[in-house]
């Protein structure tokens, strides 16, 4: 499963003209593992949104070689999602489905086979019958891992996929990381836990609205890195002039 | 002396079959499509839509008097617009989607009340504002009729979209190809059917017979699958049994069949299994693991 490369050229994203990305150039290999860390308000989830379609650059072009935007999946922030919504823990699952058989289409005995395997594979077996709404932090966010096994997309988007849950379900997800990586999936994810990101990431994108560092995650991580890190990210400038930087001055 | 109770008024008067027929269609289709409305806490834009089709109407009313297919555009036409208009007010502006709405819908109403009085006398308002279950013509039927169906084929076909556009939008608009459309989508079978249900029960009442059953409904089951159809059997309950008591009466169609609605209501509210008060004041024992 070899997805292509995401190459992004000078890309800035942000609201309202405002970049929260600013400036950022860079390829996401094929089967890369792409740790996104830096301070809060450092635009890691806006950079996310940015390749998973949702967010247009107001700057600079994303590319994506041969994919679309069908080949990505993108695990958000888990408070999008309406966790009162009566359906239970196996259709929650199925939904993942949907790609393949559409809004129309049955489940076939292979669907079902899927879901089966998926809710196996993060530990939840027993609890298909368990209404979303009952389900723990953790078991939630295994049953959102679960769902993007569905899905079964070559490139996988995760926003902060580890917080606030516990140590032994960390472990857990982080062993569907690795399969993923085994099947050469591409995997990029915005991580606090910089312990993670060392752990289970080779690539790291150290990011504080610019670029500090793309590269190894031994050198992104560093001490004096994540210390400019935390630096860079101030306050909006209300009195913001526009950005000049990709003017090239004329020739005489 | 129960088929005298019950029985004979549809038996002896053909106005009473046709109000009949009229307010099942309306409860039948409108009731699913209040459970959604519940569901995504779209509770009061269900309201302030059934307001907000009014100037439509009287416009269609200006030109054509009580004719069905000027007021029904019309009506069609506005309740659209404000749909349409304030949340892309709500996308654009400052204001959140509520705010935008309740201010687009008062603007509505207001315009709607003075248009109608332009021309009209209080008791065309009133047949605008409480509607006329016990006129309805085989034209008016016909139509009723057709938007039932058309709203529940409409819902059975994209009722996995919705599902899942409720449950999480982000990524019902990732995978699927109605993208960005399914709320409208859903927005605009309410407005079709709060104009349906306008001829009927008028532009205050129609959403009552949408709202109120499917509220009843919530408070007695979690599943959404026996939901619907529950809410559905409550909403035609109370277009019968309100009918029969709006007979015996003598009070307006209309408001009787939304009371009635309101007692199943009040009923469930008390005794309902799933969030009534006597369930929750009267837990059962806990479960031992």
């Amino acid at each position: 499963m070899n997805a292509g490369a995401i190459r992004l050229e000078n890309v800035t994203l942000g609201y309202e003209r405002r970049p929260a990305v600013h400036h950022l150039t860079g390829v996401i290999g094929p089967a890369d593992a792409l740790a996104v860390c830096g301070p809060n308000g450092a635009g890691k989830s806006t950079l996310l949104k940015g390749l998973a379609g949702l967010l247009k650059p107001i700057g600079g072009r994303i590319l994506r070689e041969k994919l679309s935007l069908r080949d990505i999946a993108f695990l958000p922030q888990a408070a999008e999602i309406d966790l009162t919504f009566p359906i239970d823990l196996f259709d929650f699952v199925a939904t993942g489905a949907t790609r393949r058989i559409g809004f129309f289409g049955g489940m076939d005995r292979r669907e079902e086979e899927r879901v089966e395997a998926a809710i196996a594979a993060v530990g939840l077996e027993g609890f298909e019958d368990r209404q979303l709404g009952a389900l723990s932090g953790g078991q939630t966010q295994r049953a959102l891992f679960a769902r993007l096994i569905v899905e079964d997309r070559r490139v996988i988007l995760l926003d902060e996929p580890f917080g606030a849950i516990d140590a032994s379900t960390i472990d857990d997800l982080v062993k569907i990381l690795a399969r993923w990586r085994e099947e050469r999936r591409t995997i990029v994810a915005v991580l606090h836990e910089l312990e993670l990101a060392r752990r289970a990431f080779p690539q790291t994108l150290l990011l504080a609205r610019e670029p500090i560092f793309w590269g190894s995650t031994r050198e992104a991580l560093s001490e004096s890195r994540l210390g400019e890190a935390s630096r860079m990210v101030e306050a909006f400038d209300r009195e913001a002039r526009e950005c000049r930087r990709d003017e090239t001055p004329h020739a005489a | 002396m129960l088929h005298e109770l019950l029985i004979a008024p549809f038996a002896d008067y053909e106005f009473m079959r046709r109000a009949l027929v009229g307010a099942l269609a309306l409860a039948v289709s409108g009731s699913p499509l209040g459970v959604f409305l519940i569901l995504r806490r779209m509770s009061l834009a269900g309201d302030a839509l059934s307001h907000a089709i009014l100037p439509g109407a009287a416009l269609g009313y200006l030109v054509c008097g009580l004719s069905l297919p000027a007021m029904t555009l019309g009506g069609l036409a506005a309740g659209l617009a404000v749909a349409v208009v304030s949340s892309a007010a709500a996308r654009f502006t400052a204001l959140r989607e509520d705010a935008s709405l309740a201010a687009f819908y008062l603007v509505s109403l207001a315009l709607g009340v003075a248009l109608v009085s332009l021309k009209g006398s209080n008791i065309d308002l009133l047949h605008v504002l409480f509607g006329s279950a016990l006129a309805l013509d085989d034209e008016t039927l016909i139509f009723l009729a057709a938007i039932a169906s058309f709203t529940l084929f409409a819902l059975a076909g994209f009722y996995r979209a919705l599902a899942l556009d409720t449950l999480d939008p982000v990524f019902a608009r990732r995978v699927g190809p109605l993208g960005e459309a399914i709320p409208f989508a859903f927005l605009a079978l309410v407005v079709l059917n709060l104009v349906a249900g306008f001829h009927a029960l008028g532009t205050l009442m129609a959403v009552g017979v949408i709202m109120l059953p499917a509220a009843s409904a919530r408070l007695w089951t979690q599943d959404l699958t026996i939901a619907l159809p529950l809410a559905a059997a409550v909403g035609a309950a109370s277009s019968y049994f309100g009918l029969v008591a709006s007979f015996r009466t003598g009070l307006p169609a209309g408001p009787v069949i939304i009371l009635t609605a309101g007692g199943a209501y009040f009923l469930s509210l008390i005794f309902g299994r799933s969030g009534g008060v006597m369930r929750l004041r009267r837990p059962r024992r806990h479960l031992e693991g």
